[in-house]
């Protein structure tokens, strides 16, 4: 069974005390991706694009901007990070020494990797309300919406960590699975553009399709009970990837 | 005194007894034994050494000890509790230095002691008391805000020893403690461990070298291929499998025919031949006056890197 106390908050503080070690070059992506993006995407490409389904685009792609920040930081914290405190810096084993178990050091990974993806959709969304792309107070949604969309995308990531062989594997999901994600979940253009098969494969295995739906009815202020659908979706993914990343971890550490 | 251990229980009655103990102790992976049915018992207050060649069992003993390796078979008690079952409360007991160093590299010393405290649930102010008195201790004041990267190969093993101090444990694991280091950084280590000895703690720790197990553990094993082959304290096995002393004498004809001609036992150890016996002078004299043997003959006290070598073979271990 899965042995989680209190005590996995001693995980989630030593890497939050890392990274607010580091603020400075760690504060930077959330300020400057949404910055880059709007620019060259928003109001460069966009001019050509007069609206989606009547939204201007600039407006259409920031909740996706949001999405994306939030998978990025929750994915590549809980897969490279983690495997380099896992597997060169030791320090799981320096934890498993104390009365921390396994099962928590793995989930306060986890817990952190949603944390830093709700932080930089935090430090984003001051940015898109300067550019006048978000509607407000709907739009603070994003914020507690965010740890769980980040805790999905970590306990995936957490998934492939239990198994990779190699800190250099780790790219093959990167590319092969957050990369196309990034690209065809609704993110810069619509979902119905695609062939219906595409669509329905984006529903079924691209997590990001479903955030970024909700993401987008939660700065559009127009929350409809179709996303309710996502929102399950998401939670039912979320429980079984962090329950499973458990169980591989243990698998691999625990020997 | 450095958190002193009396050896008295919650309750107020006394217990002197055994720390750890170990019966019929199994360790099976899936295409080998790592530890083959292997008992021990470790009193309270001792230094209790396991030596042995790379391979032996060892580690393995340790993890399954710290409750991180689970155990395949036998029984296994730390403070009278089952590995198995009371995970949180013997590690929370213990204090563990790994052959690794797994310092936390993004951290200086003194955030090393108090995020590590924070893992046994010790309160911020007495973690902060604890993390300074411990850094006095081990020496290490004037690194105190020096990053894990910039310390040296001997101050990163004084720093694991002091965050294995943090929680106060009552036994102490050490696997390779010196291992690396220079002789000023070695018996700087020894002292404290001692120290920490007389403060009542009880010590376990594995070693390459023979001179350290000889001057630290009151007690020690050696094991080998997942057994323990023999079991005491350093001076008895010294006297027991290897005899007071030792005569040496290059590896020849001359002299193998000299020592065949006196009767004596001899050992072959590489180029040289070895004489363990109680009269070391009667051996020398008879090489050189019986036999007129003129190549050089030492005679020097045993030690248990004798008795090492002559229990575990001179065959190289992977």
């Amino acid at each position: 069974m899965i042995d989680i106390t209190g005590r996995v908050l001693s995980v989630w503080r030593r890497n939050l005390d890392a990274f607010l070690r580091t603020y400075r070059v760690n504060f930077i992506p959330p300020f400057v991706e949404p910055v880059l993006y709007l620019l060259a995407l928003g109001f460069g490409l966009g001019t050509y694009i007069e609206a989606v389904d009547g939204i201007p685009y600039p407006v259409f792609i920031a909740p996706a901007l949001v999405s994306i920040s939030v998978m990025y930081s929750a994915f590549f914290e809980c897969t490279y990070s983690s495997f380099v405190r896992m597997y060169y810096q030791k320090t799981f084993d320096a934890i498993i020494a104390t009365p921390v178990s396994t099962d928590e050091v793995i989930a306060g990974e986890m817990l952190w990797g949603a944390t830093r993806g709700m932080i930089y959709a935090t430090l984003m969304l001051p940015v898109l309300m300067l550019f006048g792309v978000v509607s407000m107070p709907s739009s603070l949604l994003l914020i507690p919406f965010a740890f769980l969309a980040g805790l999905l995308f970590a306990g995936i990531a957490m998934c492939f960590t239990a198994i990779t062989p190699s800190i250099d594997a780790l790219n093959y999901p990167s590319f092969l699975f957050i990369t196309p994600m990034f690209l065809f979940s609704g993110t810069f253009f619509p979902l119905d553009l695609l062939p219906e098969p595409i669509q329905y494969f984006a529903l079924a295995a691209l997590p990001l399709t479903h955030v970024v739906g909700i993401n987008r009815a939660i700065t559009l202020s127009a929350l409809s009970p179709i996303n309710l659908l996502s929102l399950t979706w998401i939670i039912v993914a979320t429980a079984f990837f962090f329950v499973l990343a458990i169980r591989l971890m243990k698998r691999r550490l625990v020997v | 005194m450095l958190y002193s251990h009396d050896s008295t229980d919650r309750s107020g009655g006394t217990i002197i007894g055994d720390v750890i103990v170990a019966r019929d102790l199994e360790k099976r992976f899936e295409d080998l034994i790592a530890v083959d049915r292997i008992a021990f018992q470790v009193q309270e207050g001792e230094i209790f050494g396991f030596l042995g060649p790379n391979g032996a069992g060892k580690t393995t003993t340790m993890k399954m000890i710290q409750c991180i390796s689970p155990k395949t078979g036998g029984t296994l008690q730390v403070f009278g509790m089952d590995v198995d079952t009371h995970q949180r409360e013997i590690k929370g007991r213990l204090g563990v230095v790994p052959q690794e160093t797994n310092l936390d590299p993004d951290f200086s010393a003194y955030r090393n002691l108090l995020v590590y405290a924070r893992y046994f649930g010790i309160p911020k102010r007495e973690a902060e008391k604890r993390a300074e008195e411990l850094l006095a201790f081990m020496q290490l004041e004037e690194k105190r805000d020096v990053l894990i990267d910039k310390l040296s190969g001997g101050m990163k093993r004084r720093l694991i020893i002091a965050r294995a101090l943090i929680n106060a444990p009552e036994l102490l694991i050490l696997d390779e403690p010196t291992i690396g280091l220079d002789p000023q950084a070695r018996h700087l280590i020894w002292e404290k461990l001692r120290s920490l000895q007389a403060a009542g703690n009880t010590l376990v720790l594995t070693t390459h070298y023979l001179d350290e197990a000889e001057r630290l553990c009151d007690r020690l094993v050696i094991m080998d291929h997942g057994k323990i082959l023999i079991e005491g304290a350093p001076a008895d096995l010294i006297r027991e499998y290897a005899g007071s002393n030792v005569v040496e004498v290059e590896r020849t004809e001359e002299a193998i025919s000299c020592l065949a001609g006196l009767e004596v036992n001899y050992d072959l150890a590489g180029d040289m031949l070895q004489v363990f016996t109680d009269r070391p002078n009667d051996v020398a004299r008879g090489l050189l006056e019986a036999c007129r043997h003129e190549a050089a003959v030492t005679v020097r006290p045993a030690t248990l890197e004798d008795v090492f070598l002559r229990m575990t073979g001179r065959r190289l271990r992977e």
